[in-house]
This record gives structure tokens, sequence and C-alpha cells, in this order.
């Protein structure tokens, strides 16, 4: 059969420009290396005025990014980048392409491995000094790693009579 | 008329008319003049509610009138919206979908390019995964507006993504697509090859125009029947991969935390689910009884609404509601009831039942499964009383 229009072919260049995808076992990762020790002027400067001094957070809006680990079973779960969060990779890959929040995008490749490793140090997932690269992140654990459970639904049996 | 001096204040009476068409037309006066873009009676003001999250513009959420729509398609004006990083304004002519990964033909195709292509349009339902979010924390919003508000339904129209993918050479490894945005944020979900070639469309029309910058102008994934998060608006990328990317939106949200302290990822559908939007929270019944259209809303992501149910007895009894025809696959169903109110206090409520047999829950029944925090995917009946002054709250 005759096929429609195809648009014109991708060059290699716009698809490396482009692609931001980041996956689990760190495949997409650039070429790059920080710590919490270089991350922490970094975060001061552009991160705390939404998520405080040591990643509180503030009101709802601003989410926190530490707490809660352990309290999610708990009849006050606390929701944070350590406590939830799976893949360290998806931290990176979230403050790589979305933060800061009005100025996405503009921290270089080095400065984004910087503020994910002080952000893993606020909840003391990683120390200070820890050399997080393309290949050192990937292989840090996130207490909720195993959290997640594919979608269990229909999972409700609504009864018609009661 | 005589043309020359006496247009000028011709023109201004048609604009002045139409300035101040709150008084009363006499069949002797033409009105304002014709508009290239219609807009609505000045008297009529419904409206969105608006909650923006931050300080920088659109981050945050719009909420339907849905106590106020008639019939079941929503005007775009008044779409619902949720949105992580604004809206972008986006030049369509510059704008290309970069297609690559797993593709034997990794390609680049502009808004002509996909317009090309054979066109396909159909009326769905689009909600959001956290609609009623403060339902399932316990602490309800008082109005149907805002406690079911990020729900709407139009006519898309846009192509099918299996047709575009014709070609070129999708890989059999690849199981995921991953669906990127061009606002601020780039927002990404991973989206399972099945659902890609099913009825997967990417879409530039809405309700017989163009999409509005909020809802995605010019191109938006349209995945019927699921979550609006997985809908990316601004599309820009399609990455096909062996795994899901793990994005922030499809792991630290839009994940349904248990009673266990486990999260379910990628829920993706959208479950049966009816609302009465009239009489509903915040409005007010003459006292004394009469009698009253009982009507809302019914939807399920799973194809079509079976049946819905009314009972105004607080829950004892139950009849069938009139759906109106023709009940459609994945859009909103509008149901009506005659109720002859006595005047004393009631609570009514609706249910429904999709073509899988799925009853929808009430809230009790929903939490004893998945506990108080799981947020999304809430759906549950939802109870009004009305109270013997008329006014109608929350039950």
């Amino acid at each position: 059969m005759a096929l429609w229009a195809q648009g014109r072919p991708a060059t290699a260049e716009e698809i490396k420009r482009r692609d931001l995808t980041v996956f689990a076992d760190g495949r997409g990762l650039p070429v790059g290396k920080g710590t919490a020790a270089r991350g922490q002027g970094i975060y001061k400067e552009k991160c705390a005025v939404c998520h405080n001094d040591r990643g509180e957070g503030r009101e709802k809006q601003y989410p926190a990014l530490v707490g809660g680990i352990g309290s999610l079973a708990t009849d006050k779960p606390k929701k944070s980048v350590g406590s939830y969060w799976p893949y360290a990779t998806t931290v990176w890959d979230y403050i790589n392409r979305s933060m800061p929040f009005d100025h996405p995008r503009s921290l270089s490749v080095d400065e984004a491995y910087a503020v994910t490793a002080f952000v893993l140090h606020l909840n003391g997932i990683v120390t200070e000094t820890q050399e997080l690269n393309e290949k050192t992140l990937p292989q840090v654990q996130m207490p909720n790693r195993n959290g997640f459970v594919p979608d269990q639904r229909p999972d409700i049996k609504a009864k018609r009579n009661r | 008329m005589k043309k020359g001096s006496n247009r000028r204040s011709f023109l201004a009476l048609g604009a002045a008319t139409a300035a101040s068409c709150t008084k009363p037309v006499e069949t002797s006066e033409s009105g304002a003049h014709m508009r290239v873009y219609g807009e609505r009676s000045p008297q009529e003001t419904s409206a969105r509610v608006i909650r923006e999250l931050t300080a920088s513009p659109g981050t945050g959420s719009s909420r339907t009138p849905l106590h106020e729509i008639y019939g079941t398609i929503t005007p775009s004006s008044l779409h619902y919206e949720r949105h992580h990083s604004g809206v972008p304004a986006i030049d369509p002519a510059k704008h290309e979908l970069l297609v690559h990964g797993l593709v034997e033909k990794p390609i680049v195709l502009t808004m002509a390019d996909i317009k090309a292509f054979p066109a396909f349009s159909r009326t769905y339902f689009l909600e959001c995964g956290g609609n009623s979010v403060g339902d399932q924390q316990g602490t309800p919003m008082p109005t149907v507006q805002g406690s079911h508000g990020l729900l709407s339904c139009t006519e898309w129209t846009g192509v099918k993504l299996s047709l575009v993918l014709k070609g070129l050479g999708v890989k059999p490894e690849a199981k995921w697509m991953i669906a990127e945005g061009a606002d601020a944020g780039r927002m990404a979900r991973s989206i399972p090859m099945e659902k890609v070639l099913d009825d997967a469309l990417l879409v530039y029309g809405q309700n017989g125009e163009a999409l509005r910058p909020e809802q995605g102008y010019p191109l938006r994934l349209l995945l019927p029947g699921w979550e609006g998060n997985t809908c990316v608006k601004w599309l820009h990328r399609l990455h096909f991969a062996v795994e899901p990317a793990m994005s922030a939106k499809e792991t630290a949200n839009y994940t349904e935390l248990g009673k266990d302290g486990k999260a379910q990822i990628f829920t993706f559908v959208m479950e049966a689910r009816s609302v009465i939007t009239r009489p509903s929270g915040g409005m007010k019944l003459p006292a004394g009884g009469g009698l009253h259209e009982i009507t809302g809303l019914a939807w399920t992501g799973k194809g079509k609404i079976a049946r819905v149910e009314i009972s105004t007895d607080g829950g004892a009894t139950w009849a069938d509601a009139e759906m109106q025809s023709p009940v459609l696959s994945l859009a909103l169903v509008r149901f009506r009831f005659p109720w002859q109110w006595d005047g004393k206090e009631a609570v009514i409520q609706a249910r429904c039942t999709d073509e899988t047999g799925y009853l929808q829950p009430t809230h009790e029944e929903l939490v004893a499964v998945r506990g108080r925090f799981s947020g999304y995917h809430y759906n549950a009946v939802r109870p009004w009383r009305v109270a013997v002054d008329g006014t109608v709250t929350v039950a």
C-alpha cells in the first residue's frame, strides 16, 4: 500500500541534541561528575529559594525533597525524593530537564550531577564527597527502589446491595 | 439609510449596542454587528475555577463548571487544565515532532506532514488522574466543579499514531514509547506499545478547530480512556525503547500509595465513574419540595457505560436513570432522572456500571481497599445532601 507523507530524516546531531531520555540503568546519562560538596553552593543559590535550605520544602507547592524514609506503610506517610522516588537517575533527569523551575535546563551537566548528589546527601543516601557520574549514579540504591507494583486494578468489588 | 456621515453614527450605534446588550432588544432594533469569531452573551458567565500553584504563571489547574455544562460536550474555552510548568506559546510553523530510538527510520514531522495523513475524529472524555484528590483524602471540595472539575469531553481530530508509524520500521524489541512535550519542564511519560498501536492519536483539532494552547497547541498525544497526564501536550518527541524512562511524573507522581506502603505504578486507565451535577453542592432548590430533574455525567475508560442508577433515599433503594443516546464508548454520558422531592432532607447519589460489569464503588469501599493515601484514580460515588431549606452540600 502507498505510504503517506513521511517527513524528513532526523539527523544524528538533532537526535543527540534533543534526546533528554535517561533510563534507570543509566543509558542516556551524559559524561560528567559532581559531589554533594560541590552541589551545596549551587543548591543554596538556585534551589533553596523554593525547596528551602535543607530541602524541607515551602508551603505545599514547593515540594519537600527530604524526609519520610520508612514512613510509607505507616498512618502518616511522607513522600519525598528520598522516601519515595525509586531511581537516582530520575532525580538527575528531573533536575536536568525541569529545574530550576523558572529556568529549566540552565544547569551544566556537571552542575546537575552535583545538585543531584546534594539532594541525595540531604536524604542521607550519598556522602558529601561521593562522586556521582554517568557510571556511579545508576548504582545508587534509593530506599524505595522496590516500593512499586504494577496496576492492581480492578481491585474494588463494589456491592450492589448494602 | 443614507451613506456618508450617517454611516459613522450607524457603526457607533452598533458598537454601543454590542457593548450594552443588557437592554432588551426590541423587534425594531437590528442589534450588534456580526463578529468574525463569536462570543457568548455577556449574560453568560460560566467559567473555570483556576488554582495557580506557583509564582510562575500557568502552573496548576483550572476546573470545568460541570454543573453548568449542557449535554456531553465541553466548550473548548471551558475544558479543564492541568499544567506542570505553564503553557508555552508555540509557532506551529516551527514545531517539529522528532520520532527516534528503536526505529529503522528516525524522522522529523512538521504540522503540515501530520495534517497530510488521513484524519480521524472521535469524541472522548479526558480526566486528570488526580481529579478528586481532596475527596480521597477525606476533605472533599464543596462543589462538583471543585471535586470533579478536572474532567471534560470534546471531539478530537488528528491521525492514528499507528498509521504514522507504518513504514518507519518500529523494531519488535520496542515495548515502550516515551512521549515528551515542549513545555518548559519537558514533561515526559512512557507509553506501552500496545496502546500506541491500538487507538493512540496525534491530535491537532478539538471541537472543530485547532487545539487551544492550554490543550496542547499545536499537537497533543491522545490516549482514549487514559489519565490526562499521559496525553502529553505540546508533543515534540517520541522515543521508542525497550524499557520505560521512569520519569518523575510516572514515579514520584501519578502513582498510588497503598495501605501496605507499596505504590501502584503505570495505572493508566480511568475507571468507571458518575456524579450528579444538578442539584449539587453549593446550589439551593426552592424549599418545600417539587419536581426536579436530577442530571449528571457518567464515563469509563473501559468503553461504554452500561447503566446509571439513582438513589434519593441515602442508598436504600435505586432506580435506573435515562441515559441520553447515543451512548458513546470512552465519552461522557448524560443521564437524567425526574425526582419528586417531598421537601424533607434527602441524600441523592448516582452510581454507574460499565460494559465490563464493574460497579462504581462507594467511598468506604474504596478506602477499605486503597487506604487513605492513594490520592489519584479516586472514582467513588458522590452523595449530596439536600436540606429542608433546599441547600445542597456534600453528604
